[in-house]
């Protein structure tokens, strides 16, 4: 994903020539050829993100389109503040890209885990929150990001990520995205754990029931248009996240149930309220938090069992 | 009238009009207003190139003031130079309205830059602003103000020596340096001393100057930008709450609000009789 993210943004800085790049010192070799394109418009800022965030503000609101871009939670929580006033109070078109987001750097330990990125991001007025399920949406979503008039965030895992889009899809801010159609289940996934749900709702199917599966990008501003329909025709909505269940999808579409007073019964996949001490790859992460196809499919299966 | 006359009365009036609004509006930071009026005067008098019938032109330089609890001062000046009507400063601290203890977003007053209030950001958005225009061939200088105590805040320092990696020339910053913090002496809360060998360590040029000296500070941004493209760092030392016997060096300053009679008797120091 972040060789598409590296292909896609030097693509858009030969088309555009506000495209400026900053990165927290890493990459090193991923930008070479964006520096080809202008290397006056590549800045490494050093292990410094909160000087980073200011700076890209100061730059958008200098005519400026600034990217920048590192490891997720040094992107988002190490700079909040900086999100928070520099950004998103003075409405600048910053675009924040957190690399690695969620598990994918599972075995670098907590520190380096985000599970927290979207709860806190989608707090804050203007800003726009993504999360693409592959490099084709990201691609999308990067070209997206560049025509608002605002801070967009985007979360992106790290490489070898499966695509999941066999077509260029149509792809709009806050528009989600069916990528299998089904009428008993929706599964509204947001991110790169959608292989997951793709594949629970084949599982589902060899027990007799029909999954709708919805890649839901857009985290902020939520697609109210598909949901409205989804509650009207399903029986329960189940959210997939890379992400703590504490603030991310799954707490904004119950909040958005809760303002409409909407039916039917919601189940959250997410991650648990705590740090994960013990070591593991990404696989091992996803298993010890229930975010495996099978566990969603039986999760599924228990629930409409009860309706 | 010489420019140096004509900067100190305008520094007389603005300190007779913080005063005034701070005791109408019962707007704290009296003190550390007075410390950057003179400083605010000579910029907005005579060196920024800004055009105040045009606030957002793509070339005008820019100013932050990064200390943003100076925005009574700011407010005053920015009214002083014509960016608004005097008038509009009658509504300061009402409710509705869009003069309080920090300045609002750009769009929400001609003339401002930065939303400050939350120290140490200031300067990074600074370091965007003066390398934007690198990179887009505009050839406008960029301020920043901060104060002592703001130089705790390790994103200062940050951006220092970014700007020093990429020799960001067209970036000036100008300490406030009235040795006072909020509840105490800035050197003892956080070691800040020597601060301009610290801004020299970190790539900087950087000069010291009596901040309440104009022809000192006109002949400090005067050598402004340097040649060799290095940013230059001004430490101006001030007296918080300059102007005013009984205000000056006492940091009750920084909350306390003045009292109608307080009032009259700064005016009466000042030499401000309307």
């Amino acid at each position: 994903m972040r060789n598409a993210f590296a292909d896609e943004l030097t693509q858009l800085a030969k088309q555009n020539n506000k495209v400026v790049l900053l990165s927290g010192d890493i990459g090193n070799k991923l930008f070479d050829k964006f520096k080809n394109v202008d290397e006056t418009r590549f800045y490494n800022c050093g292990v410094a993100e909160a000087n980073m965030m200011g700076v890209a503000a100061g730059m958008a609101l200098s005519g400026l389109r600034p990217v920048v871009y590192t490891i997720t939670p040094f992107t988002t929580t190490r700079c909040f503040e900086q999100i928070r006033v520099d950004a998103c109070y003075h409405k600048a078109p910053v675009i924040i890209v957190g690399t690695g987001a969620g598990l994918s750097y599972a075995e670098l330990g907590p520190t380096h885990h985000s599970l927290e990125d979207i709860a806190i991001l989608r707090t804050l007025p203007r800003m726009r929150v993504l999360a693409p399920c592959d490099a084709t949406e990201l691609r999308l979503a990067l070209r997206a990001a560049l025509h608002e008039d605002g801070p967009v965030y985007i979360r992106i895992g790290k490489k070898g990520e499966p695509p999941i889009h066999a077509k260029t899809p149509n792809f709009k801010i806050g528009k989600a995205i069916v990528v299998r159609t089904g009428t008993d289940v929706a599964l509204i996934s947001t991110g790169t754990i959608m292989p997951e749900a793709l594949r629970a709702a084949e599982l589902l199917a060899e027990r007799g029931i029909s999954a709708e599966v919805i890649s839901f990008h857009s985290v902020k501003p939520l697609d109210q248009e598909y949901l409205e329909q989804a509650c009207a025709r399903f029986q329960l909505l189940a959210t997939v996240e890379e992400h703590g269940r504490i603030g991310g999808l799954g707490s904004a579409i119950s909040e958005w149930r809760t303002a409409r007073q909407t039916t039917p019964m919601q189940i959250s996949f997410g991650t648990d309220d705590e740090f994960m001490y013990e070591v593991g790859s990404q696989d091992y992460a996803r298993q010890k938090y229930g975010l495996t196809a099978s566990n969603i499919a039986n999760k599924v299966l228990t629930a409409l069992n009860k309706l | 009238m010489s420019q140096l006359f004509e900067i100190q009365e305008w520094a007389r009036i603005l300190r007779s009009r913080i005063i005034e609004t701070s005791h109408k509006a019962e707007m704290p930071h009296l003190g550390s207003c007075l410390s950057c009026t003179d400083i605010l005067a000579t910029l907005y008098h005579s060196v920024l190139r800004i055009d105040a019938t045009n606030p957002r032109a793509v070339t005008r330089d820019r100013f932050i003031l990064s200390k943003g609890h100076g925005a009574p001062a700011l407010f005053q000046v920015l009214a002083m130079r014509g960016f608004y009507p005097e008038a509009m400063l009658d509504e300061y601290g009402k409710d509705g309205g869009v003069f309080a203890e920090h300045p609002p977003t750009p769009d929400h007053l001609p003339g401002i830059e930065a939303a400050t209030g939350s120290l140490g950001h200031g300067l990074p958005m600074g370091l965007g602003m003066a390398l934007a225009g690198r990179i887009q061939g505009h050839r406008y200088h960029v301020y920043v103000l901060l104060s002592d105590g703001e130089c705790n805040e390790g994103s200062v320092w940050e951006a220092a020596m970014l700007a020093a990696s990429q020799r960001v020339g067209n970036l000036c910053v100008i300490i406030d340096f009235n040795k006072w913090q909020a509840t105490g002496r800035s050197e003892e809360i956080l070691a800040l001393n020597p601060l301009a060998e610290k801004w020299r360590a970190f790539g900087w040029h950087a000069c010291e100057i009596d901040g309440h000296d104009i022809q000192a500070i006109l002949d400090s941004v005067a050598r402004f930008p340097r040649e060799d493209g290095k940013p230059t760092a001004i430490i101006a030392h001030t007296v918080k709450g300059k102007g005013v016997s009984f205000m000056e060096d006492d940091n009750n300053w920084h909350y306390r609000i003045p009292t109608a009679e307080e009032v009259v008797l700064s005016k009466k120091e000042l030499g401000v009789t309307v």
